[in-house]
């Protein structure tokens, strides 16, 4: 499959087991991956630059009307939402929470199904709410990949076990198997182009 | 019939995208509202939600509604207009206003201000509570200006939900408020009001930023989390008409989000806080 992009949501538990996940990403990864980590509107950016630390690969906030680049993870600013143009542009909202969350899971993954349809890898992680889920099935309605990390290993299983409700999951995965496909997923690009 | 194919819909077909554009082309064809320049992510996710909301299966069935029926108009712009805010928002903010604009301000025996964009008036009367606080609420005028007639009357009463108030009450001392948030309202029925003395130096007037024009000789306009929503030629011609209204000098405020980075005006402006996006119009062209 030609995938464009990666969106990840994780609430509650999200920050380890991204540790687990963004550092095993080489510099050159091939896609953008997108991230809505559930976080209080009053934090600073610690997330982002322990992240950038730890990565290979760059690691910003989102930035209003920036270009969205491969080898780059974008985290959605605390207290904005995320949202994907067509033009594969960044847009910020302080539009009404969604699912209690500004930034809301389920705003970043629709907008960026609009965006990039079935070019599009979407992965529910770690959580205790339902945020997500919506969004997860409409990225699988547009036929991209759906992958929900495997709630008995989940910190919090709620927001997995939500999606993998609403959403026609493709995959069930553990953190350590995640981060191996999204490697061959790389690998593969890597090879076609 | 296999139901294990997945279904291959892209959900932004052109044909919705065109239905969209035609939606907005109506609002601005009968009612003068101009969201044709507004980010189409945004605008996408609030017309479905009236779509699901208000039960349509199409934009086009929503057009027609649209046309011939007002009190629906209302709602939908409602929809398409951003209302949410708070007292004291980006506390930091405030504090930066407090030690890199008043300074500036108090040089002037008389000081315009002009609030774009203000929505239900939480942050007027923030910036209100603090001129009052550095002695300036006196010789100030306020213009707080918005195109939603119905946020815009409430900003003009001044009651806001009593349980905002601890959220509120923290903002305002994050921001180096020097009082005690409790001195500038009356709580009574699950709201609070405002006090009245606040109020004496703002005028809420309609203005849209999209289609009216420049507010004349200004020392400070504020317009914070508005252009976010701006497609990058109206956010320049935005800050071209804040350019315009500014004196020499004068200060401008934006969103913590927003800047001037991409507009014509870049190089127009120094930059007094990059963090906090407060910046100067230039003496010298």
């Amino acid at each position: 499959m030609n995938y464009k992009a990666v969106v990840i949501g994780a609430s509650a538990g999200g920050i380890t087991a991204l540790g687990k996940i963004l550092p095993r990403l080489p510099l050159d990864f091939a896609l953008p991956v997108l991230i809505v980590q559930h976080i209080s509107p009053n934090s600073d950016n610690f997330m982002v630059r322990y992240f950038d630390r730890l990565c290979q690969l760059k690691v910003k906030e989102a930035d209003e009307k920036e270009e969205i680049r491969p080898g780059t993870v974008y985290f959605a600013p605390p207290n904005y939402h995320l949202l994907v143009e067509t033009d594969f542009t960044i847009s910020l909202s302080v539009d009404e929470r969604v699912n209690f969350s500004r930034p809301s899971i389920d705003v970043l993954f629709e907008s960026a199904a609009d965006a990039w349809c079935s070019h599009l890898i979407g992965i529910i992680i770690t959580g205790a709410s339902s945020d997500g889920s919506k969004g997860l099935r409409r990225i699988g309605k547009c036929g991209g990949l759906t992958i929900v990390q495997d709630p008995a290993e989940a910190e919090s299983y709620m927001m997995p076990e939500s999606a993998i409700k609403i959403a026609n999951v493709d995959k069930i995965l553990k953190l350590n198997e995640i981060a191996d496909l999204l490697l061959q997923i790389h690998q593969q690009l890597r090879r076609d182009n | 019939m296999a139901i294990s194919v997945k279904e291959h819909i892209d959900p932004v077909s052109e044909s919705e995208l065109i239905e969209i554009e035609l939606f907005l082309q109506a609002i601005h064809m009968k009612f003068g509202y101009d969201f044709r320049n507004y980010g189409k992510a945004h605008i996408r996710r609030r017309i479905r939600h009236r779509m699901v909301a208000s039960g349509f299966s199409s934009v086009s069935e929503m057009t027609h509604k649209l046309l011939y029926d007002s009190f629906f108009y209302q709602e939908v712009l409602q929809d398409l207009s951003i209302t949410i805010t708070e007292m004291f928002r980006d506390p930091e903010f405030y504090k930066a206003v407090r030690n890199e604009a008043v300074p500036f301000l108090k040089t002037y025996p008389f000081v315009k201000i002009w609030h774009a964009g203000c929505a239900t008036g939480e942050e007027v009367y923030s910036m209100a509570i603090l001129l009052l606080e550095e002695g300036l609420l006196n010789r100030v005028q306020i213009y707080a200006t918005d195109f939603n007639q119905i946020a815009l009357q409430k900003a003009k009463e001044g009651i806001y939900p009593i349980e905002k108030i601890r959220e509120y009450t923290f903002n305002y001392q994050k921001s180096a408020g020097k009082s005690s948030f409790s001195e500038y309202y009356n709580a009574l029925y699950g709201s609070v009001k405002m006090n009245e003395s606040l109020k004496k130096n703002i005028v809420f007037a309609d203005h849209n930023l999209v289609t009216d024009g420049v507010f004349g000789e200004m020392h400070l306009v504020i317009c914070r989390n508005v252009l976010i929503y701006f497609d990058r030629d109206l956010q320049n011609k935005v800050i071209n008409l804040f350019y315009e209204s500014l004196i020499p000098g004068g200060m401008l405020c934006l969103g913590s989000k927003e800047s001037l980075l991409f507009t014509d005006k870049a190089t127009a402006f120094d930059t007094i806080s990059e963090k906090e996006k407060i910046y100067r119009r230039k003496f010298i062209k």
